[in-house]
């Protein structure tokens, strides 16, 4: 069985779960999983490369950007790169410009369901730095610390070409084995709830959503 | 003894070459339909690697016993109906079992998957899982109807229960064909496939627009992996036993693929044309048009082939 939890590690407190809701939920941290033999990695890295399946979750206005990818115009199909409905079985989160607070907490609790490798394009200006929403009271300026990204596509907005040579530059880099950021964010779980919890004021979900 | 291992050994390769062809299968369509809307469209090969890519994540969400027995009840499903199937007539190799009832099982194997599967994502708890298990199992029902009794006009027409014998019928040409002999069970059956092969218009178990993706919504990386294998290889008995019953069976791997490759080709071009039904009004077709059809060729069966 592939184990993703730690059972000796210390429980999640899930202090903004009322009675019910709190035998509904895992207690569990998330840890680390190294890949198992070696060897085998490269040849798993290259079919993860080839088969991105974008979780179908708009985030900001540069959604509007990922639509083009799937037309004739485009087509990012024949890189791989295709759709999914659910969080669970896709792979590639792509997060499409401003986040505001509200939808940074609806990011989370998509990007935890997603399972390890998972990997995160965050697409625009607004996401590196707050590009034109720096100063706005309900957006955040960097999605990087709240979710670990692996690779950027800056532009306000980026044309659709930009977006397909981002993808092609994520499969190199999923190629070549930088691409933990699952493991990132195991690792430095601490680190990214206290930056979660200090910008999302009414925190009533579990620390951890598998 | 030997003679157990040598039989289970050819099934081991039909399974093999049943899942290589329908995940080749699905490539291909994808690629012709990409090409159609002036795209160029998935590498045939994109299905081996979500196959792999699924099985290579290193977690797994299991949210207890029946999550674990659901995708393996359905390929338990695939792989059952898939071996009393006889996919080339004749064949030492692609023969499978065959006994004289085994008709009946088939019909059983094609219903256990989707049991199996309605347990196991039940426990998943997702609400947009239960919607698709219920909209599932009563699409099922009604489509299984023209497709049962289809089966019953050939049981009369051939006399037997039995694949292998209904196939042994249809071996002289053309004209000895179900296709010619009994048309209106042929249409029954047709129609019904268009519904089991979840296209469009009856893609309501799974609509990714409306229910992400039905009661598969919960299963990631080893479950979802299996189960895409089961499509590839329940696609490929589904069609092999279409060709077998109404098409002539084939003798030789080059005529199986080019007719089951036909055969799949009816509900991609009606998938490609047609919109989404709600589950009311495809329960509603089923239950109409196609039934009376699958009535009428039970009763042309009585007719003109009932020697008694």
């Amino acid at each position: 069985m592939k184990q993703s939890y730690g059972k000796d590690l210390p429980e999640l407190p899930n202090e903004g779960l009322v009675y019910p809701d709190t035998e509904y939920f895992c207690k569990t941290r998330p840890v680390p999983v190294e890949p198992q033999f070696k060897a085998m990695e490269q040849v798993r890295n290259w079919a993860r490369a080839n088969s991105l399946a974008i979780q179908a979750f708009g985030t900001g206005c540069g959604a509007v950007e990922l639509r083009p990818l799937m037309t004739a115009r485009y087509d990012a199909y024949r890189y791989g790169v295709t759709g999914s409905a659910t969080p669970r079985q896709s792979c590639v989160f792509v997060i499409g410009g401003y986040a505001s607070v509200k939808t940074l907490k609806r990011i989370i609790v998509s990007y935890e369901q997603m399972q390890n490798p998972k990997f995160v394009v965050a697409l625009g200006s607004c996401t590196v730095n707050g590009g034109m929403y720096w100063d706005s009271y309900n957006t955040i300026n960097r999605i990087d610390h709240y979710i670990p990204v692996d690779l950027y596509v800056s532009g306000c907005m980026p044309r659709p070409e930009a977006l397909l040579a981002g993808f092609i530059k994520l499969k190199e880099l999923i190629k070549a084995g930088k691409c933990e950021g699952a493991n990132k964010y195991a690792e430095n779980f601490d680190w990214y709830k206290a930056n979660q919890k200090k910008i999302i004021k009414n925190w009533n979900m579990p620390d951890y959503n598998w | 003894m030997s003679e157990w291992l040598v039989k289970g050994g050819y099934a081991v390769v039909s399974v093999t070459v049943a899942a290589v062809y329908g995940l080749l299968l699905s490539g291909i369509i994808a690629r012709t339909l990409a090409r159609s809307q002036g795209r160029i469209g998935v590498p045939v090969w994109q299905g081996f690697l979500d196959v792999f890519k699924h099985a290579a994540k290193r977690t797994a969400i299991s949210h207890g016993v029946m999550f674990y027995l659901g995708p393996i009840l359905r390929l338990t499903g695939g792989i059952g109906t898939l071996l009393f199937v006889p996919m080339l007539y004749g064949s030492a190799v692609f023969g499978n079992f065959h006994f004289a009832g085994d008709i009946i099982l088939i019909i059983y194997f094609i219903l256990f998957g989707a049991l199996g599967m309605a347990l196991g994502a039940s426990e998943g708890g997702h609400p947009y899982s239960a919607i698709g298990i219920g909209r599932g199992l009563a699409q099922f029902a009604a489509f299984e109807v023209p497709f049962a009794l289809a089966v019953i006009s050939l049981a009369i027409q051939y006399d037997t229960l039995s694949v292998y014998q209904i196939v042994g019928a249809q071996q002289n040409g053309i004209a000895s064909w179900t296709l010619v002999t009994n048309p209106l069970a042929t249409i029954a059956a047709m129609i019904s496939l268009l519904g089991s092969t979840g296209y469009s218009p009856f893609d309501i178990v799974g609509a990714p627009q409306e229910i992400p993706i039905g009661p598969r919504t919960e299963f990631q990386s080893d479950f979802i992996s299996l189960m895409q294998l089961n499509r590839a290889i329940f696609a490929a008995a589904k069609l092999v036993l279409y060709m077998d019953l109404f098409f002539g069976g084939a003798t030789n791997l080059l005529v199986l693929m080019v007719k089951t490759w036909a055969i799949y080709m009816v509900p991609v071009f009606v998938g490609a044309a047609f919109p989404r039904y709600r589950i009311d009004q495809s329960i509603r077709f089923f239950l109409r048009v196609p039934t009376l059809i699958g009535i009428a060729a039970v009763i042309f069966a009585d007719f003109f082939f009932n020697a008694s």
